[in-house]
């Protein structure tokens, strides 16, 4: 009996005082380093492949992305390309970049990306579609977005 | 009348406010990064100009074909699978069985950093090495993008070698530095890498 009554007053209870400024920190480094979701996804989210050699894409704030995979609808086949929150179709791809550019300087333009995220199941024909669109506007810099990993097997 | 004692506010509650944000923010963030394989599309001719014809040897090119059902052929006669396409572009690449095109000032010299087979029938200079990669509207992304990279994977491993006897550093090494403090020294240094080991791939219309 009388070692329980020691321990009872050799622990005290655990400051918590110290717990919102711990949280406010996680808080404070969640809210610096988040991105908001800008599009929501209209077509199934693209499976993207992966690939050993890939470079990070710099400067966000010049890409543009273009979403090709499968529609949601499984009674509708082929690829289907999205860009910002509307399908679109393959001759509007122009526009898209030219709406783009319009949103920024002049002399940045030239630095601008477009990141082509494809569902592995995709086709190269739509791909190549697209590159054809973006060659006949002179938007030249593109880059096929990858996760990284060495497992090359999985692709196909 | 006597003042109100001032009480001190509860601060208890505050964890909980803190771990709302805190979560709201953990479930919204995305903190994953863009990363692909980066490739620069050929500029388009002007249709009004007369594009002059490059007649390229065909011992200078190295034809991948991929059919609608994902099967490589390299050359019109080897039958592959995607990971000795690396093997076969190095050393194709690598193969400086001849001498380089003779630009302005400069005249043709054989390849002096080269380490391949030197046999006459493959590439005569890595300068002159064309990598052709036709594929077919029916093969899948993903197959195209691992031959893609593949290829990629080809470069920077003879651009690393080159590297390493060079200035004794990898060549994603030397990258990286640059992207830390960017100076000319490297600059030059990745520039002339890229120089001796240019990538130079065609895509030709695809098969219908």
């Amino acid at each position: 009996m009388s070692k329980f009554k020691k321990k009872k007053k050799g622990l005290p209870a655990i400051s918590t005082a110290s717990l919102p400024d711990i949280v406010f920190m996680l808080l404070f480094f969640f809210m610096v380093s988040t991105t908001m979701r800008e599009t929501d996804l209209v077509i199934k989210k693209p499976v993207l492949p992966v690939a050993s050699e890939v470079k990070k894409l710099e400067h966000k704030s010049l890409v543009s992305t273009i979403y090709v995979g499968k529609s949601k609808d499984k009674k509708i086949s082929g690829d289907k390309i999205q860009v910002n929150d509307k399908i679109i179709d393959i001759n509007d791809i122009p526009s898209f970049i030219f709406a783009e550019r319009a949103l920024r300087k002049e002399e940045e333009v030239k630095f601008m990306t477009t990141s082509i995220k494809a569902d592995k199941e995709a086709n190269v024909g739509t791909i190549l579609d697209i590159k054809e669109q973006l060659r006949d506007i002179n938007a030249l810099k593109i880059s096929f977005s990858t996760s990284k990993g060495t497992d090359l097997k999985s692709n196909y | 009348m006597a003042r109100r004692e001032n009480s001190e506010i509860n601060a208890g509650s505050m964890a909980d406010i803190a771990f709302l944000l805190l979560i709201f923010f953990l479930v919204t963030t995305t903190m994953d990064v863009d990363s692909g394989i980066a490739r620069k599309l050929p500029e388009k001719a002007d249709p009004n100009q007369e594009t002059p014809t490059v007649v390229i040897k065909e011992k200078n090119v190295l034809d991948i074909t991929v059919n609608r059902s994902n099967q490589i052929l390299v050359e019109g006669t080897d039958f592959v699978q995607v990971t000795g396409i690396r093997k076969i572009a190095m050393d194709f690449i690598d193969n400086g069985g001849g001498l380089s095109n003779a630009v302005d000032d400069k005249p043709a010299e054989p390849c002096d950093y080269c380490q391949g087979a030197k046999n006459p029938l493959s590439s005569d200079h890595p300068s002159k090495a064309v990598i052709s990669l036709q594929s077919a509207r029916g093969t899948t992304y993903g197959m195209y993008v691992s031959i893609q990279n593949e290829i990629e994977a080809a470069y920077n491993e003879l651009r690393s070698r080159l590297s390493e006897k060079l200035y004794g550093v990898p060549y994603n090494q030397l990258l990286k530095d640059y992207k830390d403090n960017p100076s000319e020294s490297i600059k030059a240094r990745i520039d002339n890498l890229k120089e001796k080991y240019p990538q130079i791939i065609s895509e030709p219309e695809p098969i219908k």
